[in-house]
């Protein structure tokens, strides 16, 4: 009797610490939430920050509304989706390599991105500091560079599908496809203008500073469906981690699972892809570290690994903005900075 | 009848593996699946439960097509146990929980919670219950995953040699667990078996694959020396010992 409940209140406790983590998740991105809406090149108060945020008439608050708050919340939506899309790619491919970057789809959005620019005339330069490049017609640059992202990843899916491929082909699919789609953003390069090679290439920057109201409302409608879908399977992703024949056997179609997964997070990346650019390494790492402080046990691996994401790419964002202000650098650059060296301590840490 | 197969032929592409397997199992029947090694053992298992797709013939589950069920509903009615497992970053606890996953919607019950518990306990995994099973040794992570399996609460037990790795008690002790449970819960168990004695002592059914066909099938007086040479290729004595007939082999 005491020996049953050992067992069973040990495993709640176990569970429990893991809420804890995700506590503690959520306490670091509220405070770097606050901090990030105080960094910038207008030098606001608490005071007035607290007072911008309630009192729209006040002096801080169109800073506030519109410029920092859409940027605060495309990070923690973008970085949110981007440590799903790793967490989710990372387990129906059984491959811890596997991200929205690996799969080709940033690659496939650059080179979209790169033929409304160039081909379609989308885009000019403005040097600017703080906004270097004004692309003409945003719209059209969006909806290339959502197109690019979602081609080369639907012929994988349509391949694996019809020939039921590997896991693992579809991985080495990924990198061939990202492969040509650099080979063609370069091809079309060669042949621009200055002008045009610039602003596809500060394109490739990815900055979350571009995004405006609508753009953070409809990744947001994007995020909410997609995390109930995943949340919703986490019992089947978890199957799937101890083995493709062992998860058919618990009655999980893992063709359908695996389809659907590539699918959905491939969807979220290709829209968060075509608004901000390409923004690496978060959707990466976030998971990887998440794993290895909580588990894979994906009730709790998603939505820490979205918190996480979040908490990453703000935190890059507030640096990006208050490392060399005025300059704002694009995100992206941040990321990677950030991100490798805090892989490798985290390789050479737990060396799992 | 729990379980009947009837004309079943697979091929992996052009490599026909399994040629008109016929046989039925009755509740509570302990069956065990003999054979060398390549005889289409584990693909006959996999052919039962659906993880590979048969073109030809039908298996019928309590009355039901196989192939009119869904993967959960087969998952229900099957607990299924690889020839080889995978590990993971899991726990013990998390890993044998998994085998509820055809009862669950969106989380555990805590009636999920308390069978594996008692589960755990049964197999003395309890001490172990919050280790990661990338952590266990061959014969620990086995019987996690014939916990797994029996947590499942399936109508029909398929085993792939899930005695292989554990030691000479645990053998027994699975073995006879395995037994036990079928009897009490009139739950069909089929076996695949290397060890031809330890499959004498617990089975009541053989069915015993040659070339992917069934050589020989019915009760332990089909195992003799004749078949044990055919099948086998061995020469054997087979003794009678405490009432369990020992298959020994020849020394040369
Ligand atoms: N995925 C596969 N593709 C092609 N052939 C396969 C595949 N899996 C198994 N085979 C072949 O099918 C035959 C039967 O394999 P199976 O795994 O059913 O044998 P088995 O009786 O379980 O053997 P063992 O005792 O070694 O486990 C073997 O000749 C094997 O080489
Ligand atoms: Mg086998």
């Amino acid at each position: 009797m005491s020996f049953k409940d050992e067992t069973v209140s040990g495993y709640r406790s176990y569970l429990r610490n893991k809420l804890y983590i995700g506590a503690v998740l959520v306490v670091a991105l509220t405070v770097t939430i606050i901090f990030s809406i105080k960094v910038g090149a207008a030098n606001l108060s608490v005071y007035e920050i607290l007072n911008g945020l309630v009192n729209s008439q006040a002096a801080g608050a169109s800073i506030i509304w519109n410029i920092r708050i859409p940027r605060i919340l495309a990070a923690i939506i973008a970085g949110c989706c981007m440590g799903i899309e790793g967490c989710i790619m990372q387990n129906v491919l059984r491959n811890p390599l596997a991200s929205p970057y690996t799969m080709g789809i940033s690659q496939g959005a650059a080179f979209g991105a790169a033929f409304a620019i160039i081909v379609l005339g989308a885009g000019a330069l403005n040097s600017t500091q703080a906004d270097a490049v004004i692309v003409n017609n945003p719209y059209l640059t969006v909806f290339a560079a959502f197109l690019g992202a979602m081609i080369g990843v639907s012929i994988i899916l349509l391949i694996a599908r019809v020939r039921s491929v590997t896991p693992e082909a579809m991985i080495l699919a990924g990198v061939a496809m990202s492969a040509m789609f650099t080979a063609g953003t370069m091809f079309l390069q060669y042949f621009a203008s200055d002008t045009q090679v610039a602003a596809t290439v500060f394109w490739t920057f990815g900055d979350v500073g571009r995004a405006v109201w609508s753009d953070v409302w409809i990744m947001f409608i994007l995020l909410i469906p997609a995390l109930a879908y995943f949340m919703y399977h986490a019992w089947d992703y978890n199957s799937l981690e101890i083995g493709e024949e062992t998860a058919k056997g618990l009655g999980v179609n893992t063709d359908r699972i695996r389809l659907y997964g590539m699918l959905i997070s491939s969807f979220t990346s290709a829209v968060t892809v075509a608004f901000l650019g390409v923004i690496g390494f978060v959707g990466l790492i976030a998971p990887h570290i998440m794993r290895r402080i909580i588990g894979t046990d994906h009730r709790f691996l998603i939505p820490t690994s979205a918190i996480l994401g979040a908490l990453i790419l703000l935190v890059s964002d507030t640096v990006a903005r208050a490392i060399l202000a005025p300059i704002v650098l694009p995100v992206g650059i941040i990321t990677s900075f950030l991100g490798a060296p805090l892989f490798f301590y985290i390789i050479i840490k737990m060396g799992r | 009848m729990v379980l009947s197969v009837d004309k079943v032929e697979f091929s992996y592409g052009k490599a026909n593996i399994l040629k008109d397997i016929n046989f039925k199992v009755k509740k509570g029947d302990f069956v065990s699946i003999l054979g060398v090694n390549g005889s289409g053992k584990s693909t006959l298992m996999k052919c039962i439960n659906r993880i590979l797709k048969f073109k030809e013939g039908m298996i019928f589950v309590e009355e039901r097509d196989v192939r009119e069920m869904k993967e959960i509903e087969i998952a229900r009615k099957m607990g299924y146990v690889p020839q080889r497992s995978e590990t993971g970053f899991i726990t013990v606890f998390d890993a044998v929980l998994l085998g509820r996953k055809p009862y669950i919607k969106w989380d555990v019950s805590s009636k999920d919670i308390e069978l594996t518990e008692e589960i755990l306990k049964v197999m003395n995994l309890d001490e172990y219950a919050l280790r990661y099973i990338n952590e266990l040794s061959g014969g620990e992570l086995q019987k996690v995953v014939i916990a797994r399996a029996l947590v499942q609460q399936p109508r029909i037990l398929l085993l792939d040699e899930p005695t292989s790795d554990l030691d000479l008690k645990n053998q027994l002790e699975v073995m006879k667990l395995i037994k036990e449970v079928s009897c009490a819960q009139n739950i069909a168990s089929i076996v695949v078996m290397h060890d031809i004695n330890l499959a004498l002592r617990y089975s009541d059914k053989f069915i015993v694959l040659k070339d992917g066909q069934v050589f020989t099938s019915g009760g332990r007086e089909v195992i003799t020396p004749e078949l044990i040479k055919e099948a086998y290729g061995v020469d054997v004595h087979i003794k009678n010992f405490e009432g369990v007939p020992l298959v020994i082999p020849k020394s040369q």
